[in-house]
């Protein structure tokens, strides 16, 4: 797979591919970090599609390929920035969610945009053993959802999207920590109700619906003021945690007026 | 008749439990204290050899400072863990409580280290902001400081110089130590994981034996 190149990408180094794939938040596959390289490998990806329902006009179950055609896929190196306090530098291969969106036909009244994981407890064992309230929700308000950096990614590097980072189609929202970005996406509902996110639901005085990295806004139980960039070497240190990921000239916009500390 | 003869067998199990931790007891006082160091440095030796082979993974920072505290509590509970062996149980560890519990003090600080300058790469503003406002962090370096004292009267002049009775006295703070490094170890994940939970569990089990 290739991508164009896109204006949006950072010209930070990217991690490795093997640390992409090996250092995975995926609770559907297990708690610890490799679980999901560990336990990904009978999840099946092919067939596969996404169920675009709600407020839009057309309404229906998209295939990947008609989603995201290889052909339009663009690069993006994003930063990541994992609610834990690690970060990232990837790049995706993907489309903008915008376009698929307005493909699809958004209604006036849609405000929000939800995004559910798949359900498949016989491949998947995190989600056999309950370890959260499944099916994985996450959800973004519309003008976030329409953003151009807010991206449906079907590769990394050159690759099909491996399954242990949310093959074969999952949201890449840069800007929020990384558990706002939804893997191996079944269904898109436009809404007119702010959707419960599953962190939310399971603890809302730690996780809120809008997740934007903010090194001023801690976690209740740890710091967001500084990140250790993973494949940085023993001896790196920390560096600072910039407000948005560093996404704020695109971003920022679309918060003004509003209390981050009340709307973490 | 039914009932004599379970009553017999029952006893017969408890003699044959009995007469083995006895056997046990011999064999263990024969176990020179050096070689549980020894034993105690294999968890150190095995990191050692993972850091330089590149065996730790994609985070090895989280790997390092996640593995020295999971060895050090291991070692604590072990250290908790012998008087009520001895008393529930007969089985007599007492000889290796020391090594047990120097070598537990042994990875707590290692654990902190490594927190200190590889986690944290050395900025204390962030470090000490944090040891106030986490309390995950506070519990830790409770535990961690609260094992200094100890570590510090672990031998035979600080004994003689304190009394036994005060000695063990101070030495009770163990009993704040442990499930304030198991409560450090259940807070600093973002849900509540079984392995915390269990070790939590197993200190205030070891504790409550011995109201």
């Amino acid at each position: 797979l290739t991508g164009k190149m896109s204006g949006y990408s950072t010209d930070e180094k990217p991690n490795t591919l093997k640390e992409i794939t090996n250092y995975n938040n995926f609770y559907e596959f297990g708690f610890g970090k490799e679980d999901p390289a560990s336990y990904s490998g009978n999840f099946k990806t092919d067939p596969w599609s996404v169920e675009i329902a709600g407020l839009v006009d057309k309404p229906g179950s998209y295939g990947v390929e008609d989603i995201a055609p290889d052909s339009a896929l663009e690069e993006r190196i994003y930063r990541l920035r994992c609610v834990e306090a690690w970060s990232m530098v990837i790049p995706w291969l993907g489309v903008p969610l915008a376009g698929v969106l307005s493909k699809a036909g958004v209604q006036p009244s849609a405000k929000f945009v939800e995004f559910q994981t798949v359900l498949r407890p016989s491949e998947m064992p995190g989600q056999a053993q309950k370890l959260l309230d499944f099916p994985y929700i996450e959800g973004l308000r519309l003008d976030e959802a329409m953003n151009p950096l807010t991206l449906l990614a079907t590769g990394l590097y050159s690759e099909k999207l491996p399954n242990q980072n949310g093959a074969p189609i999952r949201l890449v929202v840069p800007w929020k920590y990384g558990f706002k970005s939804a893997k191996s996406i079944v269904k898109i509902t436009l809404t007119d109700r702010q959707p419960v996110s599953t962190w939310q639901k399971l603890q809302p005085a730690e996780y809120g619906f809008y997740a934007n990295v903010n090194p001023k806004v801690d976690h209740p139980r740890w710091s967001q003021a500084s990140e250790r960039r993973i494949g940085a070497g023993l001896f790196a240190g920390r560096q600072e945690t910039l407000m948005f990921n560093g996404y704020g000239d695109q971003v920022a916009g679309l918060y003004s007026g509003m209390d981050l500390a009340k709307n973490y | 008749m039914a009932i004599r003869s379970r009553g017999f067998i029952a006893a017969w199990i408890w003699r044959r439990i009995t007469e083995m931790i006895r056997k046990l007891n011999g064999y263990l006082r024969r176990i020179p204290v050096w070689a549980v160091w020894l034993f105690g440095l294999v968890p150190l030796a095995l990191l050692i050899w993972d850091t330089l082979m590149g065996g730790l993974g994609v985070d090895p920072i989280a790997d390092l400072e996640h593995r020295l505290g999971r060895t050090a509590l291991y070692f604590l509970i072990a250290g908790l863990a012998v008087t009520p062996l001895l008393r529930l149980g007969r089985l007599n560890l007492m000889r290796f409580r020391r090594a047990l519990g120097l070598l537990a003090f042994s990875y707590a600080v290692l654990h902190v280290l490594v927190w200190v300058v590889l986690d944290m790469g050395l900025s204390w503003g962030q470090m000490l902001g944090d040891l106030v406002k986490r309390p995950y962090l506070t519990v830790g370096m409770l535990a961690a400081l609260a094992l200094v004292p100890l570590a510090v009267t672990s031998n035979n002049w600080s004994i003689r110089k304190l009394g036994g009775a005060e000695w063990r006295r101070l030495h009770q703070l163990v009993y704040i130590a442990v499930p304030a490094a198991a409560m450090h170890f259940l807070w600093v994940g973002k849900v509540a994981k079984p392995e915390p939970i269990l070790w939590l569990g197993v200190a205030v089990a070891l504790l409550l034996v011995r109201l």
